[in-house]
């Protein structure tokens, strides 16, 4: 190769790199391994880390523990799909492209919309993402979240807007939400942080009659197949993130986060779209489509810088959703609704525990536990379970609480467990 | 000629809304161990219909419609898929296994720092080995891909001037052999764009950059080696332009997997830059993501990084949330973890020799190509390259066969086409990346197949204008797709 390349040695042909620019010594990196010695030191890592599938969970909070059926991950390690890349070459991508098809027009069911991308980065990315969609639809320059965000996900908002003069408004639980007729958008979480379901009929009222779009913003895509759809309500733009639908937690990712919109919006979505086509002999096919509102054709007039986005992750939620289809999503969502309301009759009955928000939820819920979120959370570890997430942070208002989210996965005994411990201080 | 590919059945699927029949079900829920609950009752108006738009199929239904269409893809794993800039290397067997272990695919983001001790020393290492592989002082491993790195890199710049009470530098500059996402992301910042041209020889000169070096510039975005695959010679002078004139440079990382243990960014004068792990770092594409961006600083920029770090204590690993001018947050999590576990892999089972071993591969695999090509296409810039060459259509003009011909011709013999017209400033460009992964003998076949199509073109162009003739599809028709958008499947109506 070297002879026909015409240089003497692999060296030579990094000529092009100065002398002063060449490392002189080798990386200062563990030598390599045999894939036997990966895989223990590997293992060992693992090992350190408490898992949903040893331990009781209760922790959700926008990343939640569902059970994943076996020919989703059976599919999805076909390596023409995971070792392929976005589907630029339509006629030998067609497995990719009407995979994502398909999850466009399930992920438009499940909002109520007319138009879904094929994924962002995260739900949080996404409400970014619709933040600035927004913006750009309205041509104005204020955005105003509602106190139900994740506030990971209103930090993000915060980031993304951060270099361009806009300005991001939270009113204070329980004050009035300050739309003027300034505002691009109003966004409302559905079920909330704190997981109230809201009334989003009311929220698109109040948005649209100072013409400001509603955007919704969804963590726990399972609540989709129960509660109203978003774009029925009067949603304009519907976010969140799918990581519900068959996507390990893996920690809090890769996840898949998407965004769907009413089709007027669809060239300032951002994102990749596939669309319906035909090949020369006249047979129906998919392929990339409309992307001149992207950065590879439109570079810095683009709608979003976003290139590579979650493809796999949405190829888990599609195969999840075809398993589950029609009639599964739904009974899956009412079992984790149960669940939640099997979990929130014992706590009203247990002596040191209480619900301080009394309002409709899916499978998740504020606990007010007696001495501390901390400790109550400490108390449910040594019963072997992940309680939750202590509220003194997010919301220090509630006093010492919990918030808790019960799934498919929690048994009867296990919710009894985890009740008895959280409450379990000496009053 | 021994051929990389032949004819084969290929299997026709509908969507999965036509195969839908009431009742059919791929998944069941458990048993109920609490009682049922009255949703209305519960609920009331805030309660949908059932969704209609999801299918009723059964799980062998799901296996085949799945299992068939994946037929329809090509991927790397069935061959050399040289798209130029993606850096489609084998993706070893051994990072799925890892990253499905439970402590990894179940552990919890908000969990504990005290119950996920094993995910955050393993971040934190690879902080620290992607600093050393880069010459930067600092990694965040936050961003989910290049381009979002490239948005906290950005933002980390706007950071450093306005922290400066510098905030006259609102513009960036931006090759024009730049990926698209360079622009897109600064423009995406609130930053405009000021393009700086290429020289003769395609890379970056100094004094392009220095007659557009104002104090109005916050930053040059540059990629090295260049998209062209050339390494940026100038890059240290490029570097001292810029700092002198006030400025930072962004590196983007798309081809540092040209340089493992050849080159640091970081030594080259670079202030900020990101990573492609789905590139670089062996984790796969899947079908267009997820990747993983993270990005390297050096410690001027470092009160910048998003929050919250990973940082060892005497207790331990745990997260800083305590970084007062930090850009703020950019993912929901801590990235795209199950991807940083896949890197991690990649480099331990590597090492500082099998990196290495994998730069010099891959710059030896492009140079092969090119002087195996250099007869047989025209070479837009004929100069020693890194690890992808670009060559284009012009020495095929007179047959009127394009480089979307000559793609669409490749999938024929098997291969996935390199990446065409880019970069922009190559009429025509075929943009080849073989990487390290293929062996001389895969190389010559796909020389032979590239030659036969040049030949081809010669002497029956019609065959090449109307490929590709062996897929499932024929060319697919992108006008029609967008010109009246069909995004997502509907119910055919009922004939009146």
């Amino acid at each position: 190769m070297l002879e026909r390349i015409g240089v003497p040695a692999i060296d030579a042909l990094f000529e092009c790199v100065p002398d002063k620019l060449r490392l002189d010594r080798a990386l200062d990196l563990p030598a390599g391994q045999s894939e036997q010695e990966v895989m223990q030191r590997l293992a060992a890592l693992a090992q350190q880390n408490v898992n949903a599938q040893d331990t009781d969970w209760f922790l959700g909070a926008g990343t939640y523990a569902h059970f994943l059926p076996s020919a989703v991950d059976a599919l999805i390690s076909r390596s023409e799909f995971y070792t392929a890349y976005t589907p630029y070459q339509a006629e030998i991508s067609q497995g990719t492209l009407q995979a994502v098809f398909e999850w466009q027009t399930m992920m438009c069911g499940l909002t109520g919309l007319e138009v879904s991308n094929a994924s962002m980065y995260d739900g949080a990315s996404a409400t970014a993402e619709a933040a600035l969609m927004a913006m750009r639809i309205t041509r104005r320059n204020r955005v105003a979240i509602a106190p139900g965000l994740h506030p990971h996900y209103v930090e993000v908002v915060r980031t993304y807007l951060g270099g361009l003069g806009a300005e991001v408004v939270q009113p204070a639980i329980g004050s009035a939400p300050e739309l003027t007729d300034d505002v691009a958008c109003w966004i409302v979480q559905q079920p909330g942080f704190l997981g109230s379901v809201e009334r989003l009929t009311d929220h698109a009222e109040a948005a649209h009659s100072v013409g400001a779009l509603l955007v919704v913003t969804v963590t726990e895509a399972l609540s989709l197949a129960l509660l109203q759809a978003p774009g029925d309500a009067g949603a304009d733009i519907v976010c969140g993130e799918a990581q519900s639908f068959g996507v390990p937690m893996a920690f809090g990712g890769p996840h898949v986060g998407f965004l769907a919109s009413r089709q007027k919006h669809v060239r300032q979505m951002p994102g990749r779209l596939v669309g319906e086509t035909v090949d020369t002999e006249d047979k129906r096919g998919f392929v990339l489509t409309l992307s001149t509102r992207e950065q590879h054709i439109r570079r810095e007039r683009a709608t979003s810088n976003i290139c590579t986005n979650q493809g796999l992750c949405l190829m888990i939620a599609t195969v999840y959703l075809a398993l589950l289809g029609r009639t599964g999503l739904r009974e899956l969502a009412e079992l984790n609704l149960a669940k939640a309301e099997y979990a929130k009759s014992c706590v009203r009955d247990h002596p040191q525990l209480s619900l301080p928000i009394d309002r409709p939820t899916f499978n998740e819920f504020v606990v007010r536990v007696p001495d501390s979120g901390a400790q109550a959370l400490e108390r449910a570890r040594a019963a072997n379970a992940i309680g939750g997430l202590d509220l003194s942070e997010a919301a220090p208002q509630l006093g010492p609480a919990v918030l808790v989210c019960t799934t498919e996965l929690a048994s009867r005994e296990a919710i009894d467990r985890l009740v008895d411990s959280l409450g379990g201080a000496a009053g | 000629m021994k051929r990389n590919a032949s004819r084969g059945l290929a299997y026709e699927e509908d969507l999965l809304f036509e195969l839908s029949r009431p009742g059919r079900r791929g998944a069941d829920t458990p048993a109920y161990d609490i009682p049922r609950v009255d949703v209305e009752d519960l609920l009331g108006g805030l309660l949908r219909d059932d969704v209609a738009a999801l299918p009723e199929v059964s799980e062998v239904d799901v296996v085949r419609h799945f299992t068939r269409m994946s037929t329809w893809n090509a991927a790397v794993d069935l061959g050399l898929y040289p798209l130029g800039s993606c850096t489609m290397k084998y993706n070893p067997k051994v990072n799925e296994r890892v990253a499905r272990l439970p402590g990894f695919s179940h552990a919890h983001p908000m969990a504990p720092a005290v119950d996920n001790q094993g995910l955050l020393g393993l971040c934190f290492e690879l902080e620290q080995w992607l600093a050393e592989i880069s010459g930067m002082d600092r990694v965040t491993l936050q961003p989910a891909a290049g381009a979002q790195g490239e948005l906290a890199g950005i933002m980390m710049i706007r950071a450093y001037h306005e922290q400066r009470g510098d905030t006259r530098r609102q513009k960036v500059l931006v090759p024009d052999s730049a990926h698209g996402t360079n622009p897109a992301s600064a423009a995406l910042n609130g930053y405009d764009i000021v393009a700086v041209p290429s020289g003769e020889d395609g890379i970056l000169h100094p004094e392009a950059v220095a007659e557009r070096m104002t104090d109005e510039i916050a930053a040059l975005m540059i990629t090295n080696p260049n998209t062209l695959g050339l390494f940026e010679s100038h890059i240290a002078e490029l570097c001292d332009v810029v700092h002198a004139g006030g400025g930072l440079v962004y590196g983007d990382g798309a081809n540092l997997n040209a340089l493992l243990g050849v080159s640091r960014p970081g030594d080259m004068g670079i202030d900020v830059m990101h990573y492609n792990l789905h590139k670089t770092f062996s984790t796969p594409h899947g079908g267009g993501g997820p990747g993983a961006g993270p990005v390297g600083i050096k410690a001027s920029l470092a009160p910048y990084l998003p929050t919250p770090v990973v940082e060892q204590g005497p207790d331990g690993f745990f997260w800083n949330h305590d970084l007062p001018d930090s850009i703020g947050r950019l993912h929901g999590n801590h990235g795209n973890v199950g991807m940083l576990v896949r890197a991690y892999t990649y480099i331990l089972a590597l090492g500082a020799e099998g990196l290495r071993r994998s730069t010099d591969l891959a710059v030896l695999n492009a140079n092969y190509l090119l002087a195996c090509l250099r007869e047989h296409y025209h070479v837009p810039i004929d100069r020693p390259v890194m690890h992808e060459c670009i060559v284009s259509d012009r020495g095929l003009a007179e047959t009127g066969i394009t480089t979307m011909d000559v793609a669409k011709r490749l999938i024929d013999h098997g291969y996935h086409p390199p990446t065409i017209y880019f970069p922009l400033i190559v009429a025509g460009a075929m943009m080849i990346e073989p990487t390290e992964s293929e062996s001389l003998e895969g190389l010559d076949r796909f020389v032979e197949a590239l030659v036969e199509i040049a030949d081809e073109a010669r002497t029956d162009p019609e065959t090449v204008r109307t490929a590709p003739h062996h897929t499932r599809h024929r060319r697919l028709d992108e006008t029609r797709a967008a010109r009246k958008p069909i995004l997502r499947w509907q119910p055919p109506t009922e004939p009146a």
